[in-house]
Order: C-alpha cells, then sequence, then structure tokens
C-alpha cells in the first residue's frame, strides 16, 4: 500500500528498486556490501527465504541458513542499497507463506520440494535482471 | 534565547529513508516554507524584535474581516495558512525585508540539529495512569474500584495542603511541545520538504516551527 500523503509516496517510491522476483521457499543467494573498517566487501547469504513482509519501502525478507549445525537467520530490508543481487538459486514449492515451521527441523526434514511452476527456464530468467 | 532563524511548516507524516551507507532511518517529512515576512518587530518601535513570518495557503472566506484588512495592509494576496513571529535579535531581522519569501532550503542543510515545535495531540481530561505513567494500582487482592487511582495525594496536619505541582488527572496534550536535537537526514530542495530523524509532535497536518537548535547551533553530525 502506497502512502496517501503524495509528497510521502514520491520519496518512497524513489526509493524502490527492482529485485528479481523470488518467493517464500526459494532459496536465494543474497549479496550483501558490508563495511569492515574502512574497506568495504560483499558478502553473500545463501538460504531459504522464509518470510516476506510488504510495505513498499519498508518491506524486508527473512533469508534462513544453517550454517556449521546452527540455524541463522537474516533480515534484510528489500529495497536496501546494500544489496548489490540475490540470485534465485532455487524455486521451492511451500503452501505456507511463512516458514517458521523449517526452525523446529533439521537435516532431511528441513528440505523443500523443488516448485515444478517455476521450471529451469524462469529461473534462468530472472537472474538475469 | 533562541537566535536562529526558522520557519514555518506542516507535518506530513513518517517514513523512511536510506542513508549513503545504506542504514535506514526513520523520518517525519515536514513541508517547510516557503515564508513570506509579513513584518518587522524592531527595538525600537516594538520593545522587542521578531520576525513574523506567513506559511502557506488559505481560501480568502477562511480568513476574518480583521486579518483580511491587516494582509491588505501589508499587500499579501494569497492569505496565508498560519502566521507566527519568530523572536530573533534586532541584526538578523534587519537582514530580512518584508515581502522576502524565506526557503528551507535557506536555513536548513543536511546533518543539521533542528528544535521543533508544534502543539502536542489533544487527549483530553486524561487520568494520571496515561498522563503521567503512574503505575495505578493491583487488580487482585481484593482491590476494587481503585485500579487506576493515583493513591495519596499528601500528607496530614503537616503540611495540611497538597502540594503545588501535584502530578494529577488533568487536560493531557494540545499543548506547545518542542523537542530539540533533531537531525535534519535531508532536504528536498526542489520539494521544499526537511526530513527530520525521529518524531515530531502533533497530528499530520499540523503546524509546526523549525528552528536551528539551540544547544547544537552551528554543530553538524559527524
Amino acid at each position: 500500500m502506497s502512502n496517501t500523503v503524495p509528497q510521502i509516496a514520491a520519496i518512497e517510491q524513489a526509493q524502490l528498486r527492482e529485485l528479481p522476483p523470488f518467493r517464500v521457499g526459494d532459496t536465494v543467494r543474497v549479496h550483501f556490501r558490508i563495511r569492515e573498517g574502512e574497506k568495504e566487501r560483499v558478502q553473500v547469504f545463501e538460504g531459504v527465504v522464509i518470510r516476506r513482509r510488504r510495505g513498499d519501502v519498508r518491506a524486508t525478507f527473512t533469508v534462513r541458513k544453517v550454517s556449521y549445525g546452527v540455524g541463522v537467520e537474516r533480515i534484510f530490508p528489500l529495497h536496501s542499497p546494500r544489496i548489490e543481487q540475490v540470485e534465485i538459486a532455487a524455486r521451492g514449492h511451500v503452501r505456507q507463506a511463512r516458514l517458521y515451521y523449517l526452525r523446529d527441523l533439521r537435516g532431511k526434514k528441513a528440505r523443500l520440494r523443488a516448485s515444478r511452476r517455476h521450471g529451469a527456464e524462469e529461473t534462468i530468467r530472472d537472474q538475469k535482471n | 534565547m533562541n537566535t536562529n532563524l526558522g520557519l514555518i511548516g506542516k507535518k506530513l507524516g513518517n517514513t523512511q529513508i536510506f542513508t549513503e551507507d545504506g542504514e535506514v532511518r526513520r523520518v517525519t517529512v515536514v513541508a517547510a516554507g516557503p515564508c513570506i515576512v509579513l513584518a518587522k518587530r524592531t527595538q525600537d518601535k516594538h520593545g522587542y524584535s521578531a520576525l513574523q513570518l506567513g506559511f502557506g495557503e488559505r481560501k480568502a472566506k477562511g480568513v476574518n474581516k480583521p486579518r483580511a484588512g491587516y494582509l491588505k495592509k501589508v499587500g499579501v494576496e494569497t492569505p496565508p495558512e498560519a502566521i507566527q513571529e519568530i523572536r530573533l535579535p534586532q541584526e538578523v531581522v534587519d537582514g530580512y525585508e518584508v515581502g522576502q519569501t524565506i526557503a528551507a532550503s535557506d536555513i536548513f542543510s543536511d546533518g543539521q540539529f533542528v528544535d521543533v515545535s508544534a502543539k502536542s495531540k489533544g487527549r483530553g481530561f486524561t487520568g494520571v495512569m496515561k498522563r503521567h505513567n503512574f503505575s495505578g494500582y493491583k487488580a487482585s487482592h481484593g482491590a476494587h474500584e481503585y485500579q487506576r487511582h493515583g493513591g495519596s495525594i499528601g500528607m496530614n496536619m503537616t503540611p495540611g495542603r497538597v502540594f503545588k505541582g501535584k502530578k494529577m488527572a488533568g487536560q493531557h496534550g494540545n499543548k506547545k511541545v518542542t523537542i530539540q536535537n533533531l537531525k535534519v537526514a535531508k532536504v528536498l530542495v526542489e520539494e521544499g520538504l526537511v526530513l527530520v530523524e525521529g518524531s515530531v509532535p502533533g497530528a499530520r497536518g499540523g503546524i509546526v516551527t523549525l528552528r536551528t537548535a539551540v544547544k547544537k547551533a552551528g554543530k553538524k553530525a559527524s
């Protein structure tokens, strides 16, 4: 939903970015610029999107991965200028909008079925954006 | 006294912006100015020095006759929505001419600090819990008809009266509030908007006054 005040809507619109249309359940690689002291580098965070929150500039998404046996979740502002790129590594078939149940599952149970609706072709096309 | 010039504006609402570093800043959008100098108050003539500023537009029928007459005398065609005086030292007042317009970009810049004054949202006659953050009384253990009361208001014979300034229920809000040292996240020159970090008193659409901060004048956020 857009802000009803035209001036604010314009400020928000100007900050929106175009990212590939990933959905909840997809495995993504988020290229995120981080600062270490003075230096800047790009870190890749790969995992399953377990949540997308809407709301124009305020939109965020949460990526979950299991790293050395520890579950790690990271929330990214969808329109953050620090996101260099989002790659869609796999499309997952899910029936929920929020995949919080993955937190209680581990190993083979925590896998998602590949989506049949989104074939390999579409995956490649999205990555070009 | 704040010796820095200010502007009248209108609170539009809140949003968030990304800084160049990609950090999120929560801001209040204020349409500040342009303000027109309607009159000057001088030490010699009025006993104090100030600039009288007008902001915004108002329909001619929304102006009463005394004010319409005054505006005619000053020579303003569109009646302003708000008129306020801003107390300033004589030297600053001398630097402005009647009829001159002042835009937000003339006095505000990115990263500086401002004091924001506005009428807070009126909450009417309010109990002590909402108005002064009292904790009320327990809900169980046989307590009844006392949950939101403020407790005792004083002692007995000595002092035999309630102290002045005792916090009690009463009118809450609809009072001028100033928030000091809010950082200007960004000045949008063309749109005439000032994005102030943090929150600003009052409802959306309310009239606010922005002035360069008294305590942090000229300072920039590092």
